[in-house]
């Protein structure tokens, strides 16, 4: 049912983790849905310098997450802004129908987390 | 890699010996029972010998078993059948919330036919209580239906004591044996049943097969119109190689079934204890007791199931859970919601069902994988124990 790419991002999922000095934090879903995602960034000179997730979910939920959070590793805010849901479902190579409105929001909450830092920002 | 299969509420494997006789009666064995020449007559003897081993099995009378494609259509027969029937006597149903989709959308179809069914919940173990039963009863109760055991977290319900009721007021009982028959010891006549639904393939039985038990002088309609094949209840050439496929696997549970049973739940008893010490967090889903043999359904919180199950078939692990992603819908569980499991630890639930092929090392194996992988995801996870694992975010797509 999933891709290749899926399995490879689901089983060796990059950038796993928490980055403590984020400077940016987003998330999306919630636990009674059985998605939740979180992405820490970490920003300096409008450019991602790093990027990790959390990720409760099913194996779509922590490939896009992954995946994410690759595209988006040293892209400038502008950039990132632009990767949306199914940017991120393309890269992996598509998704299965059902799991294109519930477990694909991996750019949701990369766009959280830049909404976060520009608010941490104009502080 | 080793394969392991932890699926038997799924199905299970075909018995060699049961694979064998129904091939005789694809090739060789072909008639047509209902023919009069040697061809038909040779048949239709096989398939009257698998009645009575089939009726063997439950100690119900060869005249009382009426075969049909599956338990899906035998519980569709068993309760429309009854309801139109006896629809002059009462239009009231009663079944639980944790009945298996077969019974449950059957019950919607009559509930938009004039009659009306009462879902009776069920405790925090999968148990429905006797008192709940009682006090759904009305004057126009005409059939309860109750499932003998769950088939997601395996709780076994108290079927004598239901059976019994019904019986005292003049109700027909119907039970939901699918999981059961072949698995665990049933007898019809002391549990009071009037209706049981049966299917071969949980029980190393052919799929496509199974048969409704109507104990004599119980008048149900034929759902299925046609030929006057299973004394016009179910219309249709028989499904032979089925029929005697199912009537071997009957013999073959029946053997030595106290032993089976035993040594399966010693195994089913070891992996849950293991896991219990192995993982915390974890939640032991059905009754702690009351429980098929093979059955262990746990909620592992902080992770979800999809997640676990495909990282314990990397692993060569087949398991399934009750999680919404599995269920194909956006809700997980109906059986683990009516339990009373909040959504998250619902969507956490991992199946495994143990059956004769599993061994010891099995279960080994099982655990020392599984803690792993349970440790991995939680790594990933934005929950823990100290996380608060609430709605605070409502879900902009299910809107929970």
């Amino acid at each position: 049912m999933y891709t290749e790419k899926v399995m490879d991002h689901f089983t060796n999922p990059r950038n796993v983790g928490e980055i403590s000095d984020a400077n940016g934090v987003g998330e999306v879903g919630n636990a009674k849905c059985g998605d939740i995602m979180r992405i820490y960034l970490k920003v300096e000179d409008d450019i991602i310098k790093d990027v990790k997730f959390k990720t409760f979910g099913c194996g779509a939920a922590i490939a896009t997450s992954s995946m994410v959070t690759e595209l988006v590793m040293g892209k400038t805010l502008d950039e990132a802004l632009e990767i949306s849901n199914q940017a991120v479902a393309e890269a992996l190579g598509g998704l299965p129908p059902a799991k294109m409105h519930c477990s694909n929001l991996a750019a949701d909450a990369l766009h959280e987390a830049i909404k976060d830092y520009i608010e941490k920002k104009g502080k | 890699m080793k394969r392991i299969y932890f699926d038997h509420s799924a199905t299970t494997p075909v018995d060699n010996e049961v694979a064998a006789l129904m091939m005789e009666y694809m090739t060789e064995k072909f008639g047509n029972p209902s023919s009069i020449h040697s061809f038909g007559r040779e048949v239709k003897k096989s398939v009257d010998e698998a009645r009575q081993q089939l009726a063997s099995l439950l100690n119900a009378n060869s005249n009382e078993i009426f075969f049909t494609s599956g338990g899906t259509e035998a519980d569709n027969l068993a309760l429309k059948g009854l309801a139109f029937a006896n629809r002059k006597k009462g239009n009231h149903i009663i079944t639980t919330c944790i009945e298996h989709h077969a019974i449950l959308h059957t019950c919607d179809y009559l509930e938009k036919n004039g009659f009306t069914v009462t879902y009776l919940p069920v405790d925090e173990n999968a148990m429905v209580r006797l008192e709940d039963v009682k006090k759904a009863i009305t004057d126009k109760t005409i059939l309860i239906s109750v499932m003998f055991a769950n088939n997601e977290v395996g709780t076994i319900q108290p079927i004598k004591e239901i059976g019994q009721l019904a019986r005292e007021k003049g109700i027909y009982f119907h039970t939901d044996a699918v999981q059961a028959v072949g698995n665990y010891p049933i007898d019809v006549k002391e549990y009071n049943i009037d209706l049981l639904t049966l299917s071969a393939h949980k029980f190393h039985g052919p799929k496509g097969i199974g048969a409704l038990y109507i104990r004599r002088g119980v008048r149900i309609d034929a759902v299925q119109h046609g030929g006057g094949q299973e004394r016009s209840l179910r219309a249709g050439t028989e499904n032979v190689p089925g029929i005697v496929g199912l009537g071997k696997a009957a013999e073959i549970a029946q053997q030595d079934m106290t032993k089976k049973i035993a040594r399966i739940s010693t195994l089913r008893d070891k992996l849950i204890k293991g896991l219990m010490e192995k993982v915390p967090d974890i939640k032991l889903n059905g009754h702690p007791t009351q429980r098929m043999p093979g059955s262990v359904n746990f909620s592992f919180l902080y992770v979800e199931g999809e997640s676990l199950l495909l990282n314990l078939d990397l692993k060569g692990i087949a398991a399934s859970s009750g999680s919404a992603c599995t269920s194909g819908s956006l809700d997980p569980s109906h059986v683990l919601l009516a339990m009373g499991l909040t959504h998250e630890v619902a969507h956490g639930s991992l199946r495994l069902t143990l059956g004769r092929g599993n061994t010891e090392e099995d279960v080994e194996y099982c655990l020392t994988v599984l803690p792993e992988i349970v440790g991995r995801l939680r790594s990933m996870s934005p929950l823990s124990a100290s996380s608060k694992m609430s709605d605070s975010n409502p879900c902009s797509i299910c809107k929970h």
